[in-house]
């Protein structure tokens, strides 16, 4: 049983330059109960995408193709009010900045009452519920907690606030969209685990969006990888990482800091940079900046099936 | 918040008593006798000295000051020129209808300012939006009195909807509201302009932040995200803008009493200015700067209980 399940999703934003291809044939699922992590370097799309899920893309962004069905709904051919029903309650994020992510003005325990307004539950039930999940993510003193503001509260704790605020509502699908790199080393881990330990009362799914290759490795159970707007390659995360099979992964992974086996001054990169994506090329998008570039390799590559569910968008691949 | 109110308290007080120097000064240096000047020019030298006497002018200006800063603190500014009344009396029997008109133009203002930002930065570019912006630069463009005259010659000559001149049977209050529309119209109206100017550039601002992301994440209503988590913040720049605006309005204030007749410390003022009658000049000028900064104390005030960042800084 999947949860959420995108398949062709192209999105495209007008601009002055022309129309900009953000995601192009973007396909991946989200089974029940796992953790889903999207890996790619800045400006891959990973944001489009969410925004994309969340139907909150700018209004000059728009699903030009595709389908994201999630429990056999579409959410691309939904209502804005549909869609404004389904945030929070069925499908809940976790933004990257914690510093920013709570509103500075209102205070924690009316921000976590608000988002309940369509549970139909009392005042003082809502609040109930709050504490009860302040408390889940271990914020001291969670009663007092409501009345104060995010100003008050760590960085760390202002994450934590916002899983809990996510969590409330027991969503199907939590997006967590970076919700660590704000966060020093030993946050991270803490946030993390909590996450881990979560996902795992509530039964939840969750795709969870980072660059830190190690977190990835570490929580989730499947990986996409994105460049430039296109799922390069997917599978478990133990498929993908053990054996890359798209060009771009093998250097992803060759880049990682913690993969280093010899001391050195210099970390490896991918040399050049991301295409224009107001023109994409024919073939693959990769292929610029790829050391394994064939002639084929100018026209459009297909989703080379590797193993069960492992596939890469690549003409190189040889199984 | 209380620490904040002492704080702020503290500082009108301070800002008060600076007032009140520069004004003293300002007296101070003006050439000439005050004293010939009270009693004309057929007074004798012993007449005038004994006036200096009176009127404390032969202590050492030190003492001058010190004097002019106690009474003034204890409400005494002296008594005017022509009917030898307290200047604090008279000032503070016009000041009612000044602060009606103001509060008349600050009200309007606001109730139509705040909802056309609101709405030109929810449509940005729209043409909602944009004749918002053309309006709005419009209207601050033209000066208060020209709004005035206008008002007065469209709504209460040409048409006879309204009445032209003066304040109201005195105990009327339906009367009294009728005669404040023009006069609050020629003062609000270029601040509708500069209010929805203003909630508009903050309010763009706020909707691109983080935190209205996380709300709309949260599927909250459209219009709980604008009014609720994005004016509160968006409204706080604007706020701190009106207390400093309350200025301005006062000297527009001086234009519409006087295209209007109505009475006011404004008109009080004008009058005062043309008969020299300089004590009721410096007791008006006192008066409306304590106004001033007490209004400005509110809007800090406001600012403290909207946004607690503010609260706890100090």
């Amino acid at each position: 049983m999947t949860v959420l399940s995108i398949h062709n999703l192209n999105v495209t934003f007008s601009t002055e330059g022309g129309d900009l291809h953000a995601l192009k044939d973007v396909s991946f699922e989200v089974p029940e109960r796992r953790i889903v992590g999207i890996v790619g370097e800045s400006g891959c799309g990973k944001s489009t995408l969410i925004n994309a899920i969340l139907g909150l893309l700018a209004d000059n962004g728009r699903v030009s193709g595709g389908e994201m069905m999630f429990q056999g709904r579409d959410l691309s051919r939904l209502s804005p009010r549909e869609m404004t029903a389904l945030r929070g309650p069925q499908i809940a994020t976790v933004f990257q900045d914690p510093m920013g992510a709570l509103n500075p003005v209102i205070s924690v325990g009316r921000q976590m009452t608000n988002i309940q307004y369509r549970s139909g539950l009392s005042n003082a039930e809502k609040a109930e519920r709050a504490v009860a999940m302040l408390r889940r993510v271990r914020i001291p003193d969670p009663e007092a907690a409501l009345a104060r503001f995010p100003h008050q509260f760590s960085g760390g704790m202002k994450q934590r606030i916002a899983i809990a605020m996510a969590l409330m509502m027991e969503p199907a699908l939590l997006i967590a969209d970076e919700p660590t790199t704000a966060l020093d080393a030993t946050l991270e881990v803490a946030t993390i685990e909590l996450l881990q330990e979560l996902q795992a009362q509530i039964g939840c799914s969750v795709l969870f969006i980072s660059h830190h290759l190690g977190v990835i490795a570490e929580l989730c159970e499947d990986v996409v990888v994105m460049y430039a707007g296109e799922v390069v390659e997917r599978g478990t995360t133990r498929q993908v990482f053990n054996s890359p099979r798209h060009p771009y992964t093998e250097r992803l992974l060759d880049c990682d800091p913690a993969r280093q086996s010899s001391r050195t001054r210099q970390l490896p990169t991918i040399p050049g940079e991301i295409p224009d994506l107001r023109a994409r090329p024919p073939g693959c998008i990769f292929a610029p900046r790829c050391h394994r570039r064939a002639p084929v390799c100018d026209t459009p590559p297909p989703d080379e099936a590797v193993q069960d569910g492992h596939k890469a968008r690549c003409h190189m691949v040889t199984p | 918040m209380l620490h904040y109110t002492l704080s702020r308290l503290g500082l009108a007080v301070l800002i008060v008593s600076v007032a009140m120097l520069i004004l003293f000064s300002m007296i101070y240096l003006i050439p000439g006798d005050p004293a010939a000047v009270a009693l004309g020019p057929r007074a004798t030298a012993a007449m005038r000295e004994a006036l200096r006497v009176k009127m404390g002018l032969d202590q050492p200006v030190w003492v001058q000051f010190w004097n002019f800063f106690i009474n003034a603190w204890q409400g005494d500014l002296g008594n005017e020129v022509l009917s030898d009344r307290p200047v604090s009396k008279v000032v503070l029997e016009q000041l009612p209808y000044t602060l009606a008109l103001i509060a008349g133009g600050m009200v309007w203002s606001v109730a139509l300012g705040i909802p056309l930002g609101c709405w030109a930065a929810v449509k940005r570019g729209s043409l909602a939006d944009r004749l918002v912006g053309v309006l709005s630069v419009a209207v601050i463009a033209v000066p208060s009195f020209v709004v005035a005259i206008y008002a007065l010659l469209i709504f209460a000559v040409s048409l006879r909807w309204l009445p032209a001149i003066g304040a109201g049977e005195p105990g009327d209050l339906g009367d009294q509201l009728v005669h404040l529309i023009l006069p609050s119209i020629a003062v609000g109206l270029g601040w509708v302009g500069y209010i929805a100017r203003m909630v508009r550039a903050s309010m763009l601002e706020v909707l691109e932040a983080q935190h209205i992301r996380t709300a709309r994440a949260f599927g909250l209503p459209d219009n709980q995200i604008t009014y609720q988590y994005a004016l509160t913040i968006a409204i706080l720049p604007t706020i701190t803008l009106l207390g400093v605006g309350i200025g301005q309005m006062l000297s527009s204030a001086v234009f519409a009493e006087i295209v209007f007749a109505r009475p006011g410390v404004g008109k009080l003022v004008y009058d005062a200015i043309l008969t020299r009658n300089y004590p009721l000049v410096t007791g008006a000028v006192l008066v409306t700067t304590v106004l001033f900064v007490l209004i400005n104390l509110i809007a800090d005030l406001i600012v403290g209980a909207l946004d607690p960042r503010v609260r706890s800084s100090l």
